[in-house]
């Protein structure tokens, strides 16, 4: 019998493993697909301290370094923020298919098992433990461990069986298209954002540096807003801005923007990651948080272990770390992006206005909106308390 | 007239933003195949989220 059986091999899934199993617990970790780390779903952004908290940094994880973002209005009014102080909300680029499989294999040092190709199917409770089953190549196998931990990203199964989430709205995720761009002519020290209903409804378009000439070109859009599909807007958007260069990988996804949920846990269960809705509502970044919900998830496993005590009152203790650690900013950026949403290109063009040409030092949500409300106290007015 | 998704199997990604949005779970991502079951009643979700529009609706 497992100590824990964790589903999928992301950030959140393989930290949690890692963690549970540096801890002395006997660990399993599964991942559907045939490999770690690929496709990739994601846009590969990271703040340098979010990482940093967790790992002493590999280089090969690394595609590209940042120093600052550039922010477009849909007038291409540009805000810049320079990364003076240590890193906030984009420091790295990532090299998801080596940092994934990475983490994955820390987790096997420190004793996990890991099998790929294995798919989650159901789980049952059985006296004080639970059955789960799974399907590996092809094969039905079943196992019993103490805790589940569903890392198994936006379309978490777990997370639904167990109806600890509820499913996501037309207006609670965006879907997601991205090209890797190479022989782009662009600054390489900088993210680049692009807002307007008309580019991106509900959403943004991102340029991010991958080294080389080369770059994530994206595009985020809420569906309820849409009229095509992100890959339409992407077409367009490129087209528009007159990017030059040849598509070298094409990317699909969709990221929950859900804001906070009420908790993550249920009897013997715990979710981490995208499978807790626990990207944010307003950037779209998911790694730096899922890291740490798998890191508290592993924890929360061990204390579990050692007290002989699987309930979802005690894996509330898992709630309350992820929680006192970004819960918080979850709930703020939902009620930003609700805000955001109702915003016509006017608007943005306004806000964009009134904050260029200013030097803005940190690079952070929280920076902007800060300006903002200097210059336009009354339309954010809402929103006060919960940035400053 | 009854109603129900399908997927255009050369346009999918298989990225799952569809199984994010149904009510039914009546997608599934097996590995790198979505599978659409027969409880699908054809709402429309799936194909609003899908990336690459790669899901429609049609009657059968």
């Amino acid at each position: 019998m497992y100590d824990v059986v964790v589903v999928g091999a992301g950030p959140a899934g393989s930290m949690a493993a890692k963690t549970a199993a540096e801890k002395g617990l006997e660990v399993l970790l599964i991942e559907k697909r045939q490999e770690i780390g690929t496709p990739v779903r994601c846009a590969e952004g990271i703040s340098k301290t979010s990482i940093e908290r967790f790992f002493e940094v590999d280089k090969r994880w690394i595609a590209a370094e940042v120093i600052g973002a550039k922010i477009y209005s849909p007038d291409m009014t540009e805000v810049v923020m320079s990364e003076e102080m240590a890193g906030n909300e984009v420091g790295y680029v990532l090299e998801r298919k080596i940092f994934d499989r990475q983490i994955a294999r820390l987790a096997a040092k420190a004793g996990a098992e890991v099998r790929v190709k294995t798919a989650f199917e159901k789980f049952e409770r059985v006296g004080d433990k639970l059955k789960v089953q799974m399907r590996c190549i092809g094969e039905k196998i079943e196992v019993e461990t103490k805790i589940l931990i569903g890392a198994d990203g936006v379309e978490s199964k777990l997370g639904r069986m167990a109806g600890i989430i509820r499913t996501l709205k037309l207006d609670e995720i965006e879907s997601c298209a991205q090209y890797l761009m190479s022989g782009l002519d662009i600054d390489p020290n900088y993210t680049y954002f692009y807002l307007g209903r008309d580019i991106a409804p509900g959403g943004y378009a991102w340029v991010f540096p991958k080294g080389e000439n080369s770059a994530n070109v994206g595009i985020g859009v809420l569906p309820k807003m849409a009229e095509k599909s992100a890959k339409e807007y992407l077409d367009r958007f490129i087209e528009k801005i007159g990017m030059k260069g040849k598509i070298v990988e094409f990317v699909a996804g969709a990221v929950p923007v859900y804001g906070e949920i009420e908790t993550a846990v249920a009897d013997h269960l715990m979710l981490a990651g995208d499978a807790a809705y626990h990207s944010d509502p307003i950037t779209g970044g998911g790694i730096a948080n899922a890291l740490a919900a798998g890191y508290y998830a592993g924890l929360v496993a061990y204390e579990a272990v050692k007290n002989n005590d699987f309930s979802a009152e005690f894996l509330k203790r898992y709630d309350k770390l992820w929680k006192e650690d970004f819960g918080k900013k979850l709930r703020r950026n939902k009620k930003l992006q609700e805000k955001f949403l109702k915003m016509d290109d006017e608007t943005l063009n306004k806000l964009a206005k009134s904050i260029s040409g200013k030097n803005l030092k940190e690079m952070s949500v929280q920076a902007i909106v800060k300006e903002l409300l200097k210059a336009h106290p009354r339309l954010l007015w809402d929103l006060k308390d919960l940035f400053i | 007239m009854k109603k129900r998704a399908v997927v255009d199997r050369k346009k999918c990604a298989y990225c799952g933003a569809c199984v994010a949005v149904c009510n039914l779970d009546a997608n599934e991502l097996v590995e790198t195949y979505l599978e659409i079951k027969e409880n699908c009643t054809g709402c429309g979700a799936c194909a609003k989220v899908c990336p690459l529009g790669a899901l429609s609706i049609e009657e059968v």
